[in-house]
């Protein structure tokens, strides 16, 4: 049970130093944390599935991207362009604000004190991919079409138009 | 395995709910703080995950396994997101010679 508010507050603060850090390379790898303690948290709730994919997919494949491009763009610290203190402190509390209205929402739902229960089966690879292919199997094919789509188009995207600088 | 089990027993859902409002809250906050497209994208990560996080907690709560089927739709949704928008910073960088959210303002017209 403590292992779930320590797991929760180290998100917390690595979340909080990802948005406050002034080096973008620094920010990157305080993401990865962040993503490694989400990690930690679908293992708590007994989901294995999910944290091995997002251990790979968010912590292998999507945050070497990020980290990649920012090397490839050259960023640092000097490069960085920062908003002036009077935007940041509004939207400091902008963001106090959207946490204090979702916090009265909660409090007008009905006392929820319901406890958390990992089911032993659901999380697991066998469970996830009898639901997977029988009642989600539209959306997964379709879900592997945007894959494809997203792949030309950042392909397409990212490369260097040559021929038009041949002609002009 | 068990007695990870035995321990998840202890948090209400609650907690749930206002940490992964919190984890949100933090993403919105980077959006309006930042100037670097990057880093706002990475805000947007911070949302998607904290939403993620919420469904998994629904679902075991439910004893539902379509929470964590949506998990796994949203993240591949992400993978599609971070590789388009990426290569669109690329090709922004390449024309404007800098990843300022304030560069793109032109695109008001």
């Amino acid at each position: 049970m403590t292992i779930f508010y320590f797991v929760a507050f180290l998100s917390i603060f690595f979340a909080l130093m990802t948005i406050f850090t002034k080096n973008p390379v620094h920010s990157v790898l305080y993401l990865v944390i962040t993503f490694a303690t989400f990690t930690v948290h679908y293992i708590l709730l007994n989901a294995q599935f999910l944290a091995a994919v997002n251990f790979i997919v968010y912590m292998g494949a999507i945050m070497v991207l990020f980290l990649f491009v920012l090397m490839l763009l050259n960023l640092n610290k000097e490069s960085e362009p920062m908003k002036s203190n009077l935007v940041k402190i509004m939207g400091v509390i902008a963001g106090m604000c959207l946490i204090v209205t979702f916090l009265g929402a909660f409090r007008l739902l009905e006392s929820n004190n319901a406890m958390v229960q990992g089911h032993e089966n659901i999380g697991l690879v066998k469970n996830l991919g009898k639901v997977l292919f029988s009642d989600f199997l539209l959306p997964f094919e379709i879900s592997s079409i945007l894959l494809l789509t997203a792949m030309v188009g950042a392909v397409l995207l990212a490369k260097k138009e040559t021929r038009v600088k041949q002609h002009g | 395995m068990d007695s990870l089990i035995q321990n998840m027993q202890g948090i209400p859902l609650n907690h749930y709910l206002i940490f992964c409002s919190i984890i949100f809250a933090i993403g919105v906050t980077g959006v309006l703080i930042r100037r670097n497209v990057i880093i706002i994208m990475m805000s947007i990560e911070l949302m998607l995950n904290s939403v993620n996080l919420l469904l998994a907690a629904f679902s075991a709560y439910r004893g539902d396994a379509s929470g964590q089927v949506f998990v796994f739709f949203i993240m591949a949704l992400a993978a599609a997101e971070v590789a388009v928008g990426l290569a669109i910073i690329i090709m922004v960088y390449r024309n404007t010679k800098s990843v300022d959210i304030e560069s793109l303002s032109k695109l008001r017209w």
